[in-house]
């Protein structure tokens, strides 16, 4: 009786043995990268070339990118900076959707073959590495600070306090969580016709200090962005708001912007501001 | 040149837009046999259309909707245009050519309806 226990508990940890081993060997999976590879100062066409790496179930596109870097060819150029979806800078077209490598693991895109390509509607400095200048213009044209002369600090010992309500943050909150890793840029269909198209992450911007009620260029915001190729041209596609990892939604900042434009919205900071104004009196 | 706004020019849009699909909803009704008491194809013999012109109601009808849709339509074709190309020169050229084709449409249209009511 007690030899078929035995029998049993062996068959049982040869089992879970077994299975113990299956889930390191499929942990250690081995996949394809594609890499994007062109030098326009070289002036050669562009390629792709193929690494094969070896991932584990927590391994990020990043971490792959590296890989191939550190042991197979030290040529790849990538941009990257805090590896945790604070800075914004490996953004990058990963198997057809940009997407942020750091933030990206390989086994949740449930493909063997992993192609990274350098992000649409930004010229290419070099393999997956894109030049970012038009974006931080249309970023720059969009004043994105706080217009008020009440904050100008030229007595240190009269700073004035702009009282917010929780309420009046939430308003602007979410787009102030904006990264400028420019995946909603890449995505934008009106960016890739449109040059002078300032696109969702400026437009975002936009409507985030539009919104903030210790601003006070309400018209000056609002003519920025009513032009020929102001927000009139965004055609609400929304991949802006479905690619953006930080959770913002640039569509919804832009229609909010545009009802204001067009004076179909009650203009809720208006009310804001003129409560701050009579608490300023009292 | 035009000195609106293109907000400006987006809310004429909108209105025409929807104030079109009204007329436009109208005039269908109104185009029903049951409406007209005779087929639809008698409606639109030569006598029944130069009788509708005269019609005050309906020939007020018939140039709303050409203007509403002309304004609504040109300036839709603006758009997509100024999405080909991003100069001066480009934008102002369709700016002004979509403005020019506007006026002509409801110009020939208007004078279809003025001669019909023998002012021609």
């Amino acid at each position: 009786m007690i030899a078929l226990v035995n029998i049993k508990n062996s068959r049982t940890n040869l089992e879970h043995d077994q299975k113990k081993e299956s889930e390191i060997a499929s942990n250690r999976k081995v996949i394809h990268l594609r890499v994007y590879r062109k030098n326009p100062k070289q002036g050669k066409s562009s390629h792709f070339d193929k690494f094969e790496v070896p991932v584990q179930r927590w391994t990020t596109v990043l971490d792959a990118l590296l890989h191939a870097k550190g042991y197979l060819d030290n040529s790849i150029a990538i941009r990257y900076s805090c590896r945790m979806a604070s800075c914004g800078s490996c953004g990058m077209k990963i198997n057809g959707i940009p997407r942020l490598a750091c933030y990206t693991k390989v086994s949740e895109i449930d493909e063997n073959i992993i192609t990274c390509e350098p992000l649409p509607n930004f010229p290419i400095i070099r393999d997956l590495v894109t030049d970012f200048s038009d974006f931080f213009e249309h970023h720059r044209a969009m004043e994105p600070f706080i217009h008020n002369p009440n904050a100008d600090i030229v007595d240190k010992n009269s700073l004035t306090e702009f009282i917010q309500s929780p309420k009046d943050v939430e308003r602007y909150l979410q787009s102030s969580y904006c990264i400028k890793c420019g995946l909603c840029y890449s995505a934008c269909p009106s960016v890739g016709t449109d040059t002078k198209f300032p696109g969702p992450q400026a437009l975002a911007q936009a409507y985030r200090y539009f919104a903030d009620n210790r601003d006070d260029a309400t018209q000056s915001r609002l003519d920025i962005v009513d032009t020929k190729h102001g927000i009139w041209r965004c055609h609400f596609a929304g991949s802006c708001s479905v690619v953006c990892p930080k959770g913002v939604d640039p569509a919804l900042g832009i229609q909010l912007l545009r009802g204001h434009l067009v004076s179909f919205s009650k203009n809720d900071k208006k009310l804001a501001e003129s409560r701050t104004r009579s608490l300023g009196k009292i | 040149m035009l000195m609106l706004k293109e907000s400006q020019i987006m809310k004429i849009h909108y209105i025409s837009g929807v104030a079109a699909l009204f007329v436009v909803a109208v005039h269908i009704l109104i185009r029903l046999p049951v409406v007209t008491g005779m087929p639809f194809s008698m409606s639109l013999e030569y006598e029944n259309v130069v009788a509708n012109y005269q019609n005050i109601a309906y020939a007020v009808l018939l140039e709303s909707m050409l203007v509403l849709i002309a304004i609504h339509g040109f300036n839709g074709l603006r758009i997509i245009l100024l999405e080909f190309r991003q100069n001066i020169v480009w934008e102002n050229g369709v700016t002004v050519f979509t403005l020019v084709a506007m006026i002509a449409l409801i110009a020939y249209g208007t004078r279809t309806i003025l001669i019909a009511n023998g002012l021609g």
